[in-house]
Parts: C-alpha cells; structure tokens; sequence
C-alpha cells in the first residue's frame, strides 16, 4: 500500500508462504498485516511493487498474482544482485515492507475482444502470469488465449505447480519451451523466437504481450514483425533499476519518459518512439 | 508584502542575530578551502562578496537524511512470531538562508514540480520547503561562469527568494518577494528604503549588462535529442569527464538521490542520499546490464535531462538555474554551456 501521505513508508506485511521455483527464483506470498488495508488494496494487472526488509534494502518486482485473487500478493525474485540475495534468506512468518502499486498496467481493457498471444522467456513469464492469471478470470471478455513460455531447461522453469493445469485447460493454449533437449522432457525444444513462428498466431485482432531477456526479446519483436504483428498490437514491460518508485529520483529514465511511472509497460510503438536507451 | 527597507552594513550582523535567536539561519563561511553555508555562528564572519563553493541545496534536501526508522522485534503474545515497526522522521526545523545569491534560490523553483507533485508529493521535501525562507543578495559583480541569464534568470532574479538584498553604498536595499519575507523584515535596524531604490535598480542593470547577450538555445530541447544516438558527439563532449560526479553535488538544481538501508542487529532507518548520475553504478542493474555504460551515455543523461527532458515535462523550465558551479569546479573543465551550444550548432548542421 502505498501512502498517500508518505510515499516512501512501506506497509508492513508478512510473507505467508514461500516457493522455491527454480534454483534461483523464489516466490513470496505476502499480506499486509494491517487487514483492513489488505481489503482496501487495489491495484491493475502489470502495476509493481518496491519490496524490501528493512535493514536489507529495497528492489522493484511486479505483483505477479492477479487483482482478482487476493488471498495475497505474490512476488516472485530473481538473485541476482545484494538485495534479491539477501531477500531469498526470508521464509513464511518473516516481516517485509511493500510500497504498492507503482506505475502503470497492461491496457487489458482495451484488449477485451482480442486473441491473445502471450510470450514469456524465464523471470519475464512472472508479469505475464498476472495478465494471464487475470484473463482466465474473466475468460469470457477475451478472445482466443495462448501462452508461449520458455526457459534454458526445465528446472529453470517457474510456476512449475501451476503448469498441469495451465497445459491441461481447453481455454487456453499453452506451449513450452526449452533451449536444449533434456531427458523426460514432453513438451517443445528450441527458442522462443522460433517456436513462436512455427506456431504462427495470427495477426488479425491480436495482442502480443511478451517480456524477458534482451535478447530474447529481440528476436522475438523480429518474428512478431514477421508474423504481421503491427508495433502497436505488441506490449511488453520493462525493467530498470529503481529507487523511489515515484518518478523523482532520477535514474530509470528513458529521455523523458519514467519507467517507475509511465511505465513499466509499453507498447512497442511507444518504445520506438523514445529515444534508444535501453 | 511591498516593504522597500534599508539596513546600513554595521547593522546586518545584528540582524541576523536577531534571526538566528529563533531559527537557524545558514550563512556562507569559509570552510575546507570553500565557501559553504553553515547555521550562523558570530565568531565567523560571512562571505557576502563572491557566491558559495557549494549552494544552499542541502538546507532543504540534505545530503543525507532518514526516511524512517525501523525495529524487529518479538510478539508479546506469540513469541514465535516476529514484529516490525516502522517510524518516519518528517521534521524540518524552520530556517532562513542567508546571504545566498538568487541562483542558489531559484534551485528549488526545479525542485518543486518533481517534489511537490500531484500523485505522490513528497512530505519530506514538502515540510523543508515550507520551513526555509531565502534571503537572497543581488549580484553586484558577475564571473565569467555565470551565466543565469540563458536560463530565464538574472542577477537580482527573485523567483524562490523571500527578501532580495541588493548591496548599495553603506548597506542593502531590502526588498520583500514574499508574506514569508516581510515578516523577516521587521525590527530595528531598518530604515526606509525608498531613496536607495534607484541605486539599488542601477546595481542591478549593471551586473545584467556585464553577462552580455545570452545566446539562443530555444532549440535545445530538440537539438539534444536529435543528437541522442549520434555517440560519436557525445564522446567528443564528455572526452575530459573523468566521472567524479562534482559537478551534481554543486549542482543547485540537481536532485537524483539514492536510497538505502543502514542497521546493526534489529534496529536501524532507511536513508535517501543524493547520488550522482554521472557514476557507473547510477543505473547499473543486478544482471550486469548497464543502459548508460559510459560517461558519454552519461554526461548525455545530464545535459539532456537539464536543457531538454524535464524543459519538455515542465512547462518549458529549463532545470539549470546557471550558477555556473558545473563549469568553475569541474576538476578537468567540462564546459555545459559548450555542450549545449555545441548541440544546438549540430542540429543546424
């Protein structure tokens, strides 16, 4: 939550449950203690937190459940640095800060009545997943749903709980992916970019929404580009390093344009039309 | 509101004393080899004449200061779980500047629409502000670094001062800008002003006329930008930059900072410090990635930042209140008015 008359005070949550999603990615369940904020929380699918432990630090992540489950907000952390390292030593009963919601959302209205063609590589599937989660939720508003994830292997693989049901679903269209063959693995083998071609969405009112390594998403806007997808039918969600969440301190701008607040998300349109700093 | 006061030279020391008994006031003084301000102390004399090594910036954005305190500690009723507390710290102790030049002032006239914004206003900033009052001294003499008059200011600019003080013979005009500054205005060492007002506008047109002509850099906003991926420019530019950030700490009107945590054991505060943009680590990501890596990107970031991206969220502000501290401490003598002229002779081709 964040407070209206200090921005910078986190509210104090506990973290209900961990999973350890891969060797590195862990995830945090976490409700804020004060309840009555907990009911009064509201927030979009894509919007991101500054989660921290006092004494620890402070580092942004997207709230990767959706608006319309809110047992809890979840995070899922990457190690990557000093803070996500440190963060990785809490477990269920630890105190945490959150500072919530910050910055903007996917424009998941203006996407009711389109296909949807999501593409998640490693961490990146952690915004999607709440987009996802949230349209499943309200699968009547959407066209056809498809999800492209992929990771180097399976044991790089998040949400690894939750993908028999997402595989499972006669909703929605799941496809995973990973870069090298791996014993007892089911599903597709080979990169995203190239997957996604085979799979060849359609362009026609559909919405890509993808998000994860640079270089994956490179070649992934390039096969975008190639199945027809205009820039402004492709979103993705950026990250930056961050410090106040609230477009003052300086450091996550591209020219004008402030990740913490005008984004994350933008439309590859926009990006285009931002001066090159990525 | 409109007070046209003078005080002679021997009473200005009374003055301040008078102030100081209530508030702090921070006054230029030598120190280290500078000239920085200081809560007024009588045993050391202030340096009125020549403008401060370092401005005012940290009277209302301190150099570091505590966002709020923290403490884990037991549940009394189930010592198995754990508790955290949180306490903030907005406090600001009412203050007057004194004796800065109206730069050092209009400093916070960039502040104010990036802190006191409407979705997430600052309460910290906000309390520092409204607890500080500027008593400003128009330049009688200029540098050759100054140059405010390109950025919509002058010598004797009272936008962000409350009292302008302009010198003239035996004393100081003393003009009231603000309620804020009348009130200071009160007391027995003044005298009527009106008489000295016209010395006081001659002072004034006479540092204006020696800054010259200021050159037109109405086309920087898009100059800079034009200019964002030509990197061989920006080498060229930032050639000499050796990085040290100087010129951000000096900075008026700089106002990135940096937060962290310090604690030992269960207890401890979240800080926010300023920090630099012209340091590696500024926007360097855990995965190793850096989207400025260089100080070309970075020296980019400032300048473009200053004369271009916060011009164009801001009304046309440029975020430069032109003190020239940039260009007279730079170690290795970065120029930014090159830079910007420089990118705007570039965008004529």
């Amino acid at each position: 939550m964040t407070d209206p008359k200090n921005p910078y005070l986190p509210e104090v949550a506990t973290i209900l449950e961990t999973v350890q999603e891969t060797h590195n990615i862990k995830t945090f369940r976490v409700r804020f203690d004060d309840e009555a904020k907990m009911a009064a929380f509201k927030f979009e699918p894509g919007q991101v937190g500054q989660l921290s432990a006092p004494g620890i630090g402070e580092s942004t992540f997207v709230i990767n459940s959706p608006p319309t489950r809110m047992d809890y907000l979840q995070f899922s952390v990457m190690r990557a640095g000093e803070v996500t390292t440190m963060l990785h030593g809490l477990n269920a009963g630890d105190k945490v800060g959150v500072r919530a919601p910050l910055g903007n959302a996917f424009p998941y209205e203006a996407m009711k009545g389109k296909d949807i063609v999501f593409v998640g590589g490693g961490i990146g599937m952690a915004p999607l997943r709440t987009l996802f989660l949230y349209m499943l939720d309200n699968r009547a508003d959407y066209g056809k749903i498809r999800l492209l994830y992929g990771a180097r292997s399976p044991l790089d693989m998040a949400f690894s709980a939750e993908l028999p049901e997402w595989l499972s679903r006669k909703d929605v269209e799941t496809t995973l992916t990973i870069d090298r063959e791996a014993e007892g693995w089911e599903h597709r083998v080979g990169l995203i970019p190239n997957v996604l071609l085979e799979m060849a969405p359609a362009a026609k009112n559909c919405v890509a929404i993808t998000c994860g390594p640079p270089i994956m998403i490179k070649f992934t806007l390039e096969a975008l580009k190639k199945l027809g997808f205009e820039d402004e039918q492709i979103v993705t969600t950026l990250e930056k390093r961050m410090k106040c969440g609230i477009g003052i301190c300086g450091r996550c701008n591209i020219g004008s344009s402030y990740v913490c607040v005008d984004g994350p998300v933008y439309t590859y349109a926009q990006l285009k039309a931002l001066p090159n700093e990525l | 509101m409109a007070a046209v006061k003078f005080i002679a030279s021997e009473k200005l020391p009374e003055w301040i004393k008078a102030l100081a008994g209530t508030r702090r006031v921070l006054v230029p003084v030598e120190e280290g080899g500078g000239v920085v301000f200081r809560p007024y102390d009588p045993a050391r004399k202030p340096v009125f004449g020549s403008d401060a090594t370092a401005p005012p910036k940290a009277a209302v954005f301190p150099a570091s200061q505590e966002l709020f305190s923290y403490a884990y500690g037991k549940d009394a009723e189930d010592p198995g779980k754990t508790t955290l507390a949180l306490t903030p710290k907005v406090e600001a102790e009412p203050t007057v500047v004194f004796g800065a030049k109206p730069c050092g002032a209009r400093g916070f006239l960039i502040f104010d629409p990036v802190y006191v914004g409407k979705k997430f206003p600052d309460p910290y900033y906000i309390a520092a502000r409204e607890a500080t009052a500027f008593v400003t001294m128009a330049c009688a003499a200029v540098e050759n670094t100054c140059f405010c008059h390109w950025v919509g200011s002058g010598p004797a600019d009272t936008a962000g001062s409350d009292v302008l003080l302009t010198p003239v013979a035996g004393g100081y005009l003393a003009e009231a800008v603000s309620d804020k500054g009348a009130a200071l205005l009160e007391g027995p060492y003044f005298a009527d002003g009106a008489a000295k007002v016209q010395e006081a506008e001659d002072v004034k047109a006479a540092s204006r006329a020696a800054l010259g002509e200021a050159p037109d850099i109405a086309d920087a906003p898009a100059a800079l930008l034009a200019a964002f991926d030509d990197m061989d420019f920006w080498r060229d530019q930032s050639d000499k930059c050796i990085s040290c950030g100087a010129c951000t700490y000096l900075c008026p009107t700089c106002y990135c900072f940096s937060i962290t945590d310090e604690g030992v054991g269960n207890t401890g505060r979240r800080l926010r410090s300023w920090d630099a943009c012209m340091h590696f680590q500024f926007t360097l990501e855990a995965s190793g990635h850096n989207p400025r890596p260089t100080k070309a990107h970075r020296l980019k970031n400032r300048v473009g930042h200053k004369f271009s991206y916060y011009p164009t969220l801001h009304e046309g502000l440029i975020a430069c209140c032109g003190c020239g501290r940039c260009v007279k401490s730079c170690p290795v003598s970065v120029d930014i008015r090159e830079i910007v002229q420089n990118a705007v002779a570039r965008a004529k081709g």
